[in-house]
């Protein structure tokens, strides 16, 4: 197995073939289609933390009194805190099942009508579709990006705000036109940085993700991301053989240097954010 | 003869017969919490013409300059007492949008602040959040016309694009200025305008102050004597959260009638 | 009155106030909906807060309460053979000792006692067993075992399992609801406090399954990673900050440290089975090996953390120490040290209380397979609390989902613990220079 073929490859079947005419006899190991669900969870994911996080952050350091900053920012800790299996456990055992029942009921609606066949398709989704991972695991980041979103928001300097009120501005378009293009590349890192925790989060979709190796942007279908595949790999029943440990290893060194060059240039850019304002 | 109580020193002096009063306040009482910054001041601030505050430090001429454009209102726990009229329209009349008199009350602050944007859109934010400017050539004009009269043009017109903070510390203070000026204000506030200036660029800001006092009323607050006594037509003295006196410039600095600005005056304390 | 005469605005002026003023509705309302949208995001991440805990809580709270049975055996000598104790049929003999109560009989397949046998626990068979094995003198005599229903039946009394639901869609049917039913109002079964889920490992029957052995495999685990990552990380940190010289090296270091506080866990965990256990040969899924892997997970956060408390320490202090002669080393360990220690502990029990919680990596080192006792050592196989939960949550039998839930409750009760320790210590030795 060259190291080409296993980051360009397109097809991921670990299984050892049983008939001869499967894929490969010993297994297709091509990373694709683990990328591409990795990618396409991460997305999802930041379409819920990004907005959520930012919006929070902006009430929180622009409008929120000092109590209620008091209190919510603890409790957006406690969320920061919880374990990501007990995420798992969520996404698994209570989103799941609820968006597949939504999606299914919808899908028995639309049956017949003129969307037939979106109706069938809506009947058939899994527990295990790409919008519950990302969709827990937004959450699971939403305290990490409005954490770190409300420190770069609070290192743009009162003098800035100040300038924009006496101008007869209001608030909101104080932050929209002078504190959010000030404090963009700062917002950029942090956002980067949540992008690096959710290709690396394993827990969530482990649980809640499938196995099923796909090259998809539809958030209603199952895929699988390079960390579930490392944990399937060397966990489980089947026997330890070689290709299979290899090929995890190769995952994980991918993972790595993918989250490492995520953090590197994030952390220069809000490194570079607060030189600026210091 | 003066039977209204509410009438301050101040106004038993002030004898501008030229110029109508512009911004009026009355009785002012400024607190931070539970700490009074303010002892009822009354002060007119006449039209077209520079009223510097002078004092010692820590003694209430930002809070004063504050509430002009309702700035204070933007400080958690600081609560404003007594009237100040804006060609006899009360600034904190509820029915008074903050917006709106700001936009007719500029204000320039003690560190030049541009915005992290260029130098164009640093003037141009005024008259666009405001819809001051229909069409692009319109805001072009009002930029160059802000620039110009900020003795600016000059030196920008060629990299209206370039980043604001690209400018010198002087030049930024007369962008500023500039940026002030775009919404066509009836007041200028100018918190220590020239404190953060080396003395080549206070000398321009000084001149620029005498033009811009053919349309503009100006507030300044200024450490200097020297400043005020250049600048202004109209001096006022705080002392510890009190106006102790105000008249005329001229009058204030070489005739002052309570010993305590002649001590400050004369350099004694402050 | 002298009043001076107020100035008129000028026409010009008016126009554009006009101007502006026609805007503000909009700008104003512009305004609103920001806010609001301000306040829907928090709204929105503080009732994801409230969901997720309180549906764990409302999913899991029941496992504490547990119903119990009693049961007089008679311990047939037809039926237990003297010479083969363990060899007899207990979980029989219990059935038919509840079917005669019951007033059925059985037929000749034995469908109604095994229809039975599912409401109870094997565990009542096991303390039979064990009775007679320690004194064989009561075969023929009748004794009185409590023990766990079966985990359906359990569920039924929590009242998770609809009566109304077609039978064919339940665990249970009619008749062995009936029976429950019977027994319950014969005063057999008594509910109480669940203690065997704190004092029992894990099995592979959900009702006798429980957390003992997890919460000793977690403890034992953190020990190790405390015991590596705390004093390892502290004195990395004191070094950089107090001895290294700057330059491009200790620069290097530092930006990488920060770089590798963010490394996803699971890349430890391929670290770690890579390192320990296949080349340095330490037990699979020991405490030992978790805990190597959690330390290196967590010096990053504590060498952070550390520093930052020392930076906190004022330089005057230095100065004053080395004034009066103190040597480097001296007013670092003497002197700095102490004053940040309040800082150094409350990072480091943050960073364990993260560490408990942590998964992902340590499926990496095999800590997911059964470990029904209670780990004895640092290299025996164990299993710990949130690795427990991930387990749990993959069995399909729907008992399980309810241990799974209440195991999380448990290690969020040892997470805020440790947090709320660190804050206490926070407030306890805030100080201000
Ligand atoms: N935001 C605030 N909160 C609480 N107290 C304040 C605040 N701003 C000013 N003060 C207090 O009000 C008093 C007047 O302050 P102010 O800033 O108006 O003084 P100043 O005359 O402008 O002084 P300086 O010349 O140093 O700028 C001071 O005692 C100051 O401590
Ligand atoms: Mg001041």
């Amino acid at each position: 197995m060259s190291p080409l073929d296993f980051l360009f490859g397109t097809t991921w079947d670990p299984q050892i073939a049983i008939r001869a005419d499967q894929v490969a006899a010993k297994g297709a190991f091509g990373a694709v289609p683990l990328f591409a669900g990795t990618f396409l969870i991460m997305l999802i994911a930041m379409s819920v933390a990004a907005p959520v996080g930012l919006f929070s952050a902006i009430y929180l350091s622009e409008y929120a009194s000092g109590w209620t900053r008091a209190v919510v920012k603890p409790l957006l800790e406690v969320l920061a805190g919880v374990p990501t299996v007990v995420y798992g456990f969520f996404a698994a055992l209570t989103v799941g099942p609820l968006f597949r029942g939504f999606f299914n009921a919808v899908g028995a609606e639309l049956v017949g009508g003129p969307l037939d066949g979106l109706g069938l398709y809506l009947m058939q989704v899994q527990n295990q579709m790409a919008l519950v991972a990302g969709a827990v695991m937004g959450i699971m980041l939403i305290p990490f990006v409005s954490s770190l979103s409300d420190d770069i928001l609070n290192a743009v300097p009162q003098s800035l705000r100040d300038g924009s009120l006496a101008m007869g501005a209001t608030r909101s378009e104080t932050v929209k036109k002078v504190v959010l293009p000030a404090a963009l590349p700062g917002i950029m890192g942090a956002l980067l940085l949540a992008v690096s925790r959710a290709v690396g989060e394993t827990m969530i979709v482990t649980m809640a993700a499938g196995l099923q190796a796909k090259t998809t942007l539809n958030p209603l279908d199952t895929v699988t991301t390079v960390t579930v595949q490392i944990v399937t790999l060397l966990t489980g029943d089947q026997e330890f053989d070689s290709p299979k440990t290899l090929s995890a290893f190769g995952l994980g060194l991918a993972l790595f240097a993918i989250t490492l060059a995520l953090n590197v240039v994030a952390l220069r850019i809000v490194q570079k954010y607060r030189e600026q304002y210091d | 003869m003066n039977l209204n109580p509410h009438i301050s020193v101040d106004v038993q002096h002030a004898v501008l017969p030229s110029r109508a009063v512009k911004v009026r306040a009355r009785d002012v009482n400024v607190f931070y919490g539970d700490k009074q910054a303010l002892f009822d001041v009354s002060l007119d601030m006449p039209e077209r013409s520079v009223t510097a505050l002078i004092g010692p430090s820590g003694c209430g001429k930002s809070t004063f300059l504050r509430c002009i454009n309702r700035m204070n209102d933007t400080i958690a726990g600081a609560r404003v007492e007594g009237s100040i009229e804006l060609d006899g329209e009360d600034v904190n009349d509820r029915s008074l949008d903050p917006v709106l008199l700001r936009a007719r009350v500029g204000m320039v602050f003690q560190k030049p602040n541009p915005f992290p944007k260029s130098i164009y859109e640093n003037v141009a934010y005024g008259p666009r959040i405001h819809g001051l400017a229909t069409s692009k050539s319109e805001l072009d004009a009002v930029v160059e016309q802000s620039l110009k009269q900020a003795g600016l043009w000059n030196e920008v017109s060629d990299r209206l694009q370039q980043s604001g903070s690209s400018l010198s510390g002087g030049q930024q203070q007369r962008l500023v200025i500039a940026r002030a000026i775009a919404v066509r204000p009836e007041v200028i506030l100018m918190d220590e305008p020239c404190s953060a200036l080396d003395p080549i660029a206070t000398a321009r800001v000084e001149e620029l102050m005498d033009d811009l006092r053919q349309s503009f009323t100006i507030v300044i607050v200024t450490h200097s004597m020297a400043q005020a006594a250049r600048v202004s037509q109209k001096t006022a003295f705080f002392h510890m959260g009190k106006l102790v006196e105000a008249g005329p410039t001229d009058e204030v600095f070489t005739n002052p009638r309570d010993t305590r600005t002649q001590d400050y005056i004369t350099g004694r304390f402050g | 009155m002298t009043d001076a005469v107020l100035s008129p605005p000028a026409a010009g002026q008016a126009d554009r106030n006009a101007a502006i003023a026609a805007r503000l509705k909009r700008r104003r309302a512009q305004e609103r909906r920001f806010r609001w949208y301000g306040r829907a995001a928090i709204l929105v991440a503080l009732s994801f807060l409230a969901i997720l805990l309180g549906r764990i809580g409302l999913q899991g709270y029941s496992t504490f309460v547990d119903y119990r049975i009693t049961v007089p055996v008679y311990v047939d000598p037809a039926r237990v053979d003297r010479a083969d104790i363990t060899g007899a049929n207990y979980d029989q003999l219990i059935a038919e000792a509840v079917l005669a109560r019951l007033g059925e009989r059985d037929d000749e397949f034995g469908r109604t006692s095994g229809k039975l046998r599912e409401l109870l626990s094997n565990d009542l068979g096991f303390q039979v067993l064990d009775i007679v094995r320690a004194d064989p003198a009561k075969i023929g005599q009748t004794v009185s075992v409590t023990g766990p229903v079966g985990a359906d039946a359990g569920l039924y009394f929590k009242g998770q399992i609809d009566r109304a639901a077609p039978e064919s869609d339940r665990k249970l049917d009619d008749q062995q609801l009936a029976w429950l039913d019977r027994l319950k109002a014969d005063g057999l079964i008594s509910s109480g406090f669940n203690t065997s889920f704190f004092t029992k490992s894990d099995s592979t029957e959900p009702e006798q399954a429980g957390v003992l052995g997890a919460v000793v495999g977690s403890f034992l685990m953190l020990i190790v990673t405390a015991g590596l990552a705390v004093p390892i990380g502290m004195l990395a940190a004191v070094y950089l900050e107090e001895f290294a010289p700057k330059n491009r090296w200790t620069d290097l270091i530092e930006v990488n440290i920060n770089n590798l506080a963010a490394v996803p866990s699971i890349v430890y965990g391929l670290l770690g089975l890579a390192v320990f256990i296949n080349w340095l040969a330490v037990p699979r899924s020991s405490p030992l090996v978790g805990g190597l892997v959690l330390a290196l997970m967590s010096l990053p956060t504590v060498i952070i953390a550390t520093r930052a408390a020392l930076k906190a320490v004022p330089p005057s202090i230095r100065e004053a120490a080395l004034a009066v002669g103190a040597s480097r080393t001296q007013t670092v360990f003497h002197h700095v040290l102490p004053l940040a220690m309040p800082g150094v502990m409350t990072g480091a029990i943050l960073s364990l209380a993260h560490a408990l919680g942590e998964t992902a990596p340590l499926l990496m080192i095999g800590m997911v397979s059964f470990v029904p006792g209670v780990p004895g050592g640092f290299t025996e196989s164990a299993t710990v609390l949130p690795v427990q939960i991930f387990i749990w949550e993959n069995a399909s039998e729907r008992a399980f989902h309810e241990r799974t839930a209440a195991a999380i409750l448990v290690l969020l009760v040892f997470m805020i613990l440790m947090n709320l320790a660190a804050i206490l210590l926070r407030r306890r030795f805030e100080r201000r220079w």
